[in-house]
Formats: C-alpha cells, structure tokens, sequence
C-alpha cells in the first residue's frame, strides 16, 4: 500500500507542476460540451434526455487524453524502466497509476459536470451523492482497463490513436451503463433501477481490475 | 579460492522479430568478479544486460542469478542495480525528490539526511532542491548514478556509464565502481573505451554478433595485446558484414 501511494504521489506531484494531463483533459471536455450544446439546439424541450450520453462521451474522451499521457510521461527518460528495476511486485506500479487515473479523471469530470449545468440548465442538487456514485463506479471501471491498454499502447508508435481503438470497445459495457444510470438519476429518479447497471459496473470492474493487474507485468517486457 | 558462480548464462538468445540479436550466448560470471563487457554498436551488450536485469525476456536458453539468501528471480531485481544511457529520473521533479521517490518504492532509508547525503556523494550538493530539468547532462548522470545503487545492490550492470560525464564525473564513477568491487560486488559494466575498460575491470569479454568473441582475464594480456585483439575480432567480423564492395562508398 505504501508504494502505491508513492506512485500516486509521484504522478500528483509531477502533475501539479506540469498541469499538463489535466489541463488537457478539461479544455477536452469543455470543449465537447460546447459542441454538444450549439448541436442540440433544436432539443432544447428533451436535452435532459440527452445529458447522460453527452456527459459520458465528454468524460471518456478526456479521460483517454489523459490515459494516453499517463504512460507517455514515463517514457521520458526512461522512467518506466527505473520502475521496473524495483524489487517488487510490478502490479503495484499499476495500482498507483490506476489511482491516479482515476483522481485526475473525477477531478476532470466533477468540473466538466458543473459546466454541464450551466450549458444545459439543470438543478440536480438532491441528486448529486447517486451522481457521484456512479461516476465513481464508472471512472474505476474506465481506468482498470484503461490504465493496462495505455501501458500497452505506450510501446508503439501511434499510441494516440491505437489507445483509443483498444479501449472503447472493451469498456462499451462500463459506458452503456453508466449512460443509463446517469439517466435514471437525471429523469425521474427511480433509484431502485440504479441497481442492474451499477451491479454490472461494478463486476466489470473487478474483474478487469484483477486480469488487468495479473496481465500487467507482462506487457511491460519487451 | 575459486568463487562461486553468481551468474550463469547458457545458449542466450535474444529475437527482436526475425533479427537476431543475441545467439547462444554462455557466459559465467563470479561473485566479485568486475567485467568489462566490448563490442561494436549493435553487438548485443545491452540487450545482454537488459536480460540480466529482467527487463526484457530472452527468446531462448537460461540464466540463473545465485543470490545469498536464494530469493526468487521475480524479487532478485533488489541485489541489481542497473544504470543505462537512460537517467530515469523525473525532470520536472527535484533531485532529492527522485531519490525520495525510489528510495521509498526500495524501501531505502528515505528520510532528507540520508538522501541529501547521496546528492552529496555523486558531487551535486547544494543543488538537491532544483528541478532535475535544469541539470546539464552530466548532472543528471551523477544523480542517476545515485538513484540506480540507492539500494546497495550485489550485482552492478552499467551500459556505458561514462557517456555524458566530464573529467571530474568520470573520476567519481571509477572511484565508485572500485570501490564497490573492494566490497565483494559483482560489477558488469559495458564499454567502448579499451584502455578505460581494461584499467578498471579483471576481465575482459568481447560480445560480437550475440555471441562471446573473446573471453580473458585482465592479467593474461597487456593493454596493447588486449587491443589488437579486440581490433582483430570485431574487424574479421565487420569485413564479412559489410561486403567486398563497402570501399566504393567511400
């Protein structure tokens, strides 16, 4: 546990200097949030209907911005293989950068939500603890498997793009519920219903967590 | 006394797709011994290296590490320090930053005193506090030097330490690598530099075309002899790689 906090640290640290991932990450986000707010002009009676779907792209493409530097960063120099020289455990490495992933990717999303009210006038202050929920369940799930393809993606050449290819199909079940849990706190809340799609997050994200962690130490070889 | 072997490599072969670059490499290294490793650009030095180290798989044939409390190979990355051309340390962070860092993913002493105390050792005191980004190349190999044995390993791989480093950096790493083989550590450090490598090392192994050219001990051969041998070898092996036809590009 304690060096997986050293990894976390090391990567807020560096963070905090740079602002680089972050940064990135939330001009991304608030960037497609404009987009989507000019797009649904004309729905502006549904747009509640809408906001789910439209929350989730914006938080998976910022959060694959910020995947794609997560790895990236320790290329630099050779980090990585400093990492990999320590005598431990290689999973732990993954741990820690999943933990970062995931602190950078909710602060990302917590203010790309906050844009959210505004561009598309929404009051959701009782809703707000189920929201931060699934978003919570959701950016786990994103980066378990997330955190594994970047350390994959990282090795080759045209990791921007081959990031993106491997992990929205693999992580299709973690946003389509999201998407609809997100939904059912946004429309008439029914939390009962909340149930199916947070059950099926939260498997998902186990177990990819565990094969990702186990396959981890492998993809970093050469 | 004859020393116990404490690395053994047999029949070593490395495939980066279908191109060979180690074959059948055997190699026995005891404990203590200090190891000048040779060879032409692309001989096979540091992906030797980098398989002791357990960063890269070999495609065929064994290597065994015997530690003194027989760890298992996974964790046996802790009796191994390995410094390459590649420093490894986080620019945007400070030095004692970087060490701190390591020291605690090594569980090393990681309190200020103790890592000030190494910035200090390598020459770079006074400078713990700044951003590792404004260290001249040379800078930054003496604080890679510091972070590669924060440790105190048993088993030292160096690939071509010296590149980047002045006269004074120089100094400090062969004062360091002999000081650590007078403690008993097994050092293996690959080199271009014959008459560099022949000063510090008690044997000398040419690597050429993945496989161990030339194999002896320091005290078998004078500098001179040692170099037109080197020479011979990698020449013999240049003229059958580069065609009867390479004088036309010149």
């Amino acid at each position: 546990m304690k060096r997986i906090w050293a990894v976390f640290r090391k990567d807020l640290l560096v963070e905090l200097r740079t602002k680089d991932t972050l940064n990135s990450m939330l001009f991304f986000g608030v960037v497609v949030l404009v987009v989507f707010n000019f797009a649904m002009e004309s729905l502006r009676d549904s747009v509640r209907t809408a906001v789910p779907g439209v929350l989730w792209v914006a938080f998976a493409f910022s959060g694959t911005l910020g995947l794609n530097r997560m790895f990236a960063s320790e290329k630099e120099n050779g980090c990585l293989q400093g990492l990999l020289m320590i005598p431990v455990d290689r999973g732990i490495i993954y741990f820690g950068k999943m933990l970062a992933a995931t602190v950078f990717m909710l602060i990302a999303e917590v203010i790309i939500f906050v844009c959210s009210l505004v561009f598309f006038n929404l009051t959701v202050w009782n809703e707000i603890p189920y929201l931060a929920l699934v978003f919570l369940i959701g950016t786990l799930g994103f980066t378990a498997v997330g955190t594994l393809l970047s350390a994959i993606a990282v090795n080759t050449r045209l990791r921007e793009v081959l990031l993106p290819l491997l992990l929205f199909p693999v992580i299709l079940p973690v946003l389509v519920n999201a998407v609809e849990a997100t939904g059912i706190i946004l429309n008439g809340p029914d939390y009962g219903a909340l149930r199916l799609p947070l059950t099926v997050m939260t498997v998902f994200t186990v177990v990819f967590g565990t094969v990702s962690y186990l396959l981890f130490e492998h993809v970093l070889e050469d | 006394m004859i020393r116990r072997p404490m690395i053994e490599v047999r029949k070593l072969a490395k495939h980066f797709g279908r191109f060979p670059v180690l074959r059948s490499l055997d190699l026995t290294i005891r404990k203590g011994e200090f190891v000048a490793l040779f060879g032409r650009n692309g001989a096979g030095k540091t992906t030797f290296l980098r398989i002791l180290a357990g960063l890269s798989r070999a495609s065929s044939g064994t290597m065994s590490i015997q530690l003194p409390d027989e760890k298992r190979f996974r964790f046996a990355r802790g009796a191994i320090g390995y410094l390459s051309h590649n420093t490894s340390l986080y620019t945007d962070l400070t030095a004692l930053e970087n060490l701190g860092f390591y020291s605690r993913l090594m569980d090393a002493p990681s309190d200020e005193a103790s890592l000030i105390r190494k910035i200090e050792l390598v020459g770079l005191a006074g400078r713990e506090r700044e951003p590792v980004r404004n260290y001249s190349r040379g800078m930054q190999q003496r604080l890679a030097i510091a972070r590669a044995f924060l440790h105190d390993p048993e088993i030292l791989l160096l690939d071509e330490p010296f590149t980047g480093l002045d006269q004074g950096g120089s100094e400090f790493l062969k004062w360091f690598l002999a000081q650590a083989h007078s403690e008993g550590k097994t050092c293996i450090v690959a080199i271009h530099d014959a008459s560099l490598g022949y000063e510090m090392a008690d044997r000398l192994v040419v690597i050429e075309r993945g496989v161990v050219a030339l194999d002896v001990p320091k005290t078998s051969l004078t500098l001179k002899e040692f170099e037109e041998r080197y020479l011979a070898v990698t020449q013999t092996r240049m003229r059958s790689s580069v065609g009867p036809n390479a004088g036309n590009l010149l």
